[in-house]
């Protein structure tokens, strides 16, 4: 909720917290961690970097958090990613210019945003299923755009999203930065976010007090697509080419997980963006960690699930009321009953 | 049968507590072998704790149980079950995708050298099935088969497992007419046997078909327990909703009502609602009487457009308008506070703020979110207005005592400027304060000029603030009371079915 600074600042404190220490550990593996230097009219320095890796995540992570807002998920927006790349690389060889290009790689990802909404919102079907069917097509779908084979590309324009800098600031980290604060104000400046929460939490109530949650449904996916789709003109970009089998692989769990360490909950309802980007910095932060101690590529993926399955057991329910019930337990003695069978007393009835 | 005398089950001075409520206070339950009893009561009443108590479900934190003159405890569903005492819900509770053998013997199958001896189950499962007048094939999964059928075989997994009290839970409110019949005469054959049967219904003709007593129950007590050939449906009603039934004088308020506002034309959906007719006008209170399941909430939700009506018009000032959705409904100034408050009208989580705001926000499109300054001022407004209890306009709503939330519910809907307003019911499960409140609340829109139309089990109530009563029995309006014709004795008597009215009306 917007509201008052500082409920904000309450509700980012635990995943502010983890982001410091994640960015300690990398300190602490090299100490040289928070140095940036500034040459060739750009920045450089491996914390330019992580906000840099990051923004594939980040801008997934952003219509990932709407989506997982209102009860569903999306395990297309990595497909999405390799369909918007070789879209935008297939538009850019034929001759056109960037700004056609990245728009046909929108208008791709707009239009696997719609197919997913209209799967959930009109033929409810459960999002995990729905979209389930275009993380497997979508790959197939790329494939064909591409004919089999990494498309290059040299165009400037394009790269430049990937690859370029403004004002010696990588283009990736401001445009990552840029959606989230825009996505935030439309959010939070309408009443979309409140709509939005009030159909994750509870759809019938909410379409008895009137709100069509049938639309808004479409829109959280197709805003979905939409920032899939630009994650993967930028994946491209970086790479100056469409790789329709590996452009964004595995990312959408990255974003999920980006989501569930930003304290949103699977359930739906109560929604933060902003706790959601700290938990993609967060996940690039591990990885950062990894990469400069050094250690062999084969305890990777290990170690980040150890450091994930750590901030996840954190932030568990049953740690959480653990803490709660020993900061609680100083003055007063425990009252016999247990306060957990206070929930079916409506139930009971 | 062992016994001639003795109850086969006799539960004395049961209570159970739930934080804040007394849900069943010192009750009585005598089952004699080769009855069949009937557990009544309205919502909340107590039978479902009660048959949780017997049935081991829920701990009970006072009195005893004998069965067949031994006290027992059961501590689960499963022990009450080995005691000899087996429950059929109304959602059947078998695994639809097994066979109906192995639905009967679920746990407890026929074995043959380690494997499940399938042809002798399903030899013992057709003789056993054979027994209640069902000829099937039990080597075809449940789902084959109806309802009904599925819900004897569920009545037959019962019996075999227990057999000396069966519990039946509303088993008939999803069969239709012969469908009940042929549970019935698989009831009927269980009371030769001398079994115990409880059963549990809102069906009041169901009921008098079957059992021999009734035990009766009203906020967690024991109203009565009759011999149900010595007694009318119309005095079973009066148990259950336990109001005196003496004349009360009511100056019936010279309704002040204005124009026509409503009009609603044969307005109906197959299995749901009969086509219903019924029109409003401004300033006036209708009140919606039956009992449970004879149509009220239906009423309600088809003229909200929360479901579709497949017949049947409304007309608003005259006018044809099409309500088929919520949405539509709210844009036409109709508003509804649904019966079941937690899933159909709070939004949990959210801020009380958010829950007030929620329909008028919807109302004008997110596109044009309404000031915070005007949010907070409609907030405190209406929690000044209706006294609504809180710490706080940002705590979950869902923190809320019920009468609070029903309140902040009508304060969504108040705040939306409704000129029609549907309350279903509006004081259930709420403390009597809150009660009081909402129903000086009704009158006080009334005499502002909102039509409203409300669904109510509580007579009394209905009695207090309606200008008229359109009395719902089975699925479709059966009398409309006004005036001074508007008193309990009457709504029972039009419940009931019983046509000597005291005021004779046309």
């Amino acid at each position: 909720m917007p509201g008052p600074k500082h409920s904000v600042l309450k509700r980012i404190m635990p995943q502010l917290l983890i982001l410091a220490a994640a960015l300690a550990l990398n300190v602490l593996v090299f100490p040289d961690f928070f140095d940036i230097d500034f040459r060739n009219g750009r920045l450089f320095g491996s914390l330019i970097d992580v906000l840099n890796r990051g923004a594939p995540v980040a801008i997934l992570c952003i219509g990932m958090t709407l989506v997982i807002a209102t009860r569903g998920i999306d395990l297309s927006v990595g497909a999405v990613m390799a369909i918007a790349g070789a879209t935008s690389a297939a538009v850019v060889t034929d001759g056109h210019g960037w700004g056609t290009a990245l728009l046909a790689g929108l208008c791709a990802g707009a239009l696997c945003g719609l197919w997913n909404g209209v799967l959930v919102a009109v033929l409810k079907i459960q999002p995990i299923v729905a979209t389930l069917v275009l993380m497997v097509a979508g790959r197939g779908v790329a494939q064909l755009i591409t004919e089999g084979k990494i498309l290059t590309f040299s165009n400037e324009g394009l790269i430049h999203l990937g690859a370029g800098t403004i004002a010696g600031v990588p283009t990736p980290i401001l445009i990552w930065m840029a959606l989230g604060a825009l996505v935030i104000l439309v959010v939070r400046r309408t009443a979309l976010g409140m709509l939005i929460e009030s159909i994750g939490i509870n759809e019938r109530s909410s379409r008895l007090a009137g709100i069509n949650s049938r639309v808004l449904l479409v829109c959280v996916y197709l805003v979905s697509g939409l920032c899939a789709a630009l994650a993967g003109v930028i994946v491209a970009a970086d790479i100056k080419g469409a790789d329709a089998n590996n452009a964004g692989l595995w990312l959408e769990l990255d974003a999920i997980l980006a989501v569930v360490i930003g304290g949103n909950s699977l359930l739906g309802g109560r929604f933060s963006i902003l706790a959601s980007l700290l938990g993609a910095l967060i996940i690039q932060s591990v990885n950062s960690v990894i990469l400069l101690s050094g250690m062999p590529p084969e305890f990777n993926l290990v170690i980040k699930a150890l450091l994930i399955l750590a901030i996840l057991v954190i932030q568990s329910p049953r740690i959480t009321y653990l803490m709660y019930m020993l900061r609680a337990s100083g003055p007063q003695p425990q009252p016999d009953t247990d306060p957990l069978s206070n929930s079916p007393k409506e139930e009971a009835r | 049968m062992t016994h001639n005398t003795g109850p086969v089950l006799h539960a004395k001075g049961i209570s159970k507590f739930f934080p804040g409520t007394i849900a069943l206070d010192d009750v009585e339950l005598r089952l004699e072998s080769g009855e069949v009893h009937a557990l009544l009561g309205e919502n909340g009443a107590g039978k479902s704790t009660l048959i949780k108590c017997l049935t081991g479900a829920y701990q009970r934190d006072g009195g005893t149980i004998r069965l067949d003159g031994q006290e027992v405890a059961p501590h689960s569903t499963a022990e009450s079950q080995k005691l000899g005492i087996g429950t059929v819900y109304q959602e059947v509770n078998l695994l639809p995708n097994l066979t109906v053998a192995e639905n009967l013997y679920l746990g407890r199958q026929p074995m043959r050298w380690g494997l499940v001896a399938r042809r002798k189950m399903n030899a013992m499962a057709r003789e056993s099935l054979a027994g209640y007048g069902l000829d099937i094939d039990p080597a075809e999964p449940l789902t084959t088969y109806s309802v009904a059928i599925q819900q004897v075989v569920a009545v037959a997994r019962a019996v075999e497992m227990s057999g000396k009290v069966l519990i039946l839970d509303e088993p008939t409110a999803s069969l239709d007419r012969d469908e009940v019949q042929l549970l019935f005469s698989v009831i009927r054959q269980l009371r030769e046997r001398g079994l115990a049967v409880v059963f549990i219904t809102h069906f009041l003709d169901q009921v008098f078909e079957i059992s021999d007593r009734a035990t009766i129950l009203r906020n967690g007590r024991v109203v009565g327990t009759r011999v149900l050939a010595d007694v009318t449906q119309k005095d079973v009603v009066t148990l259950m909703l336990g109001r005196q039934l003496e004349a009360q004088v009511h100056e019936r308020k010279a309704a002040a009502a204005g124009g026509t506002l409503i009009e609603v034309e044969g307005l109906g959906k197959r299995g749901m609602l009969e086509p219903i007719s019924l029109a409003l006008r401004e300033g006036e209170v209708v009140g919606l009487a039956g009992l449970l399941g004879s149509g009220r909430t239906e009423t309600a939700n088809l003229i909200f457009g929360a479901v579709q009506a497949d017949q049947g018009r409304i007309l608003l000032r005259g006018k044809e308008i099409s309500v088929s959705n919520p949405r539509e409904a709210v844009s036409h100034r109709f508003a509804l506070c649904p019966e079941d408050r937690k899933t159909e009208g709070i939004v949990g989580d959210l801020s009380v703020r958010d829950n007030i705001i929620l329909a008028r926000q919807a109302a004008q499109g997110w596109m044009r979110p309404i000031p915070r300054a005007e949010v907070n001022e409609i907030a405190e407004r209406y929690v000044k207005a209706l006294d609504i209890r809180l710490a706080s306009l940002d705590m979950p709503i869902r923190l809320l005592s019920g009468g609070n939330q029903q309140k902040a519910l009508l304060a969504r809907w108040l705040a939306t400027n409704p000129d029609f307003l549907i309350l279903d019911e509006p004081t259930r499960g709420i403390d009597v304060g809150a009660h009081a409140e909402i129903v000086a609340l009704i009158e006080q829109l009334r005499a502002d000029g909102m039509a409203l139309l409300v669904a109510s089990s509580e007579l009394e109530e209905l009695v207090a603030y309606s200008t008229r009563v359109v009395v719902l029995r089975d699925r479709r309006a059966v009398r409309e009371l006004s005036g001074d014709l508007i008193t309990p004795q009457n709504i029972v008597h039009a419940i009931t079915e019983d046509d000597a009215l005291p005021g004779e009306v046309a």
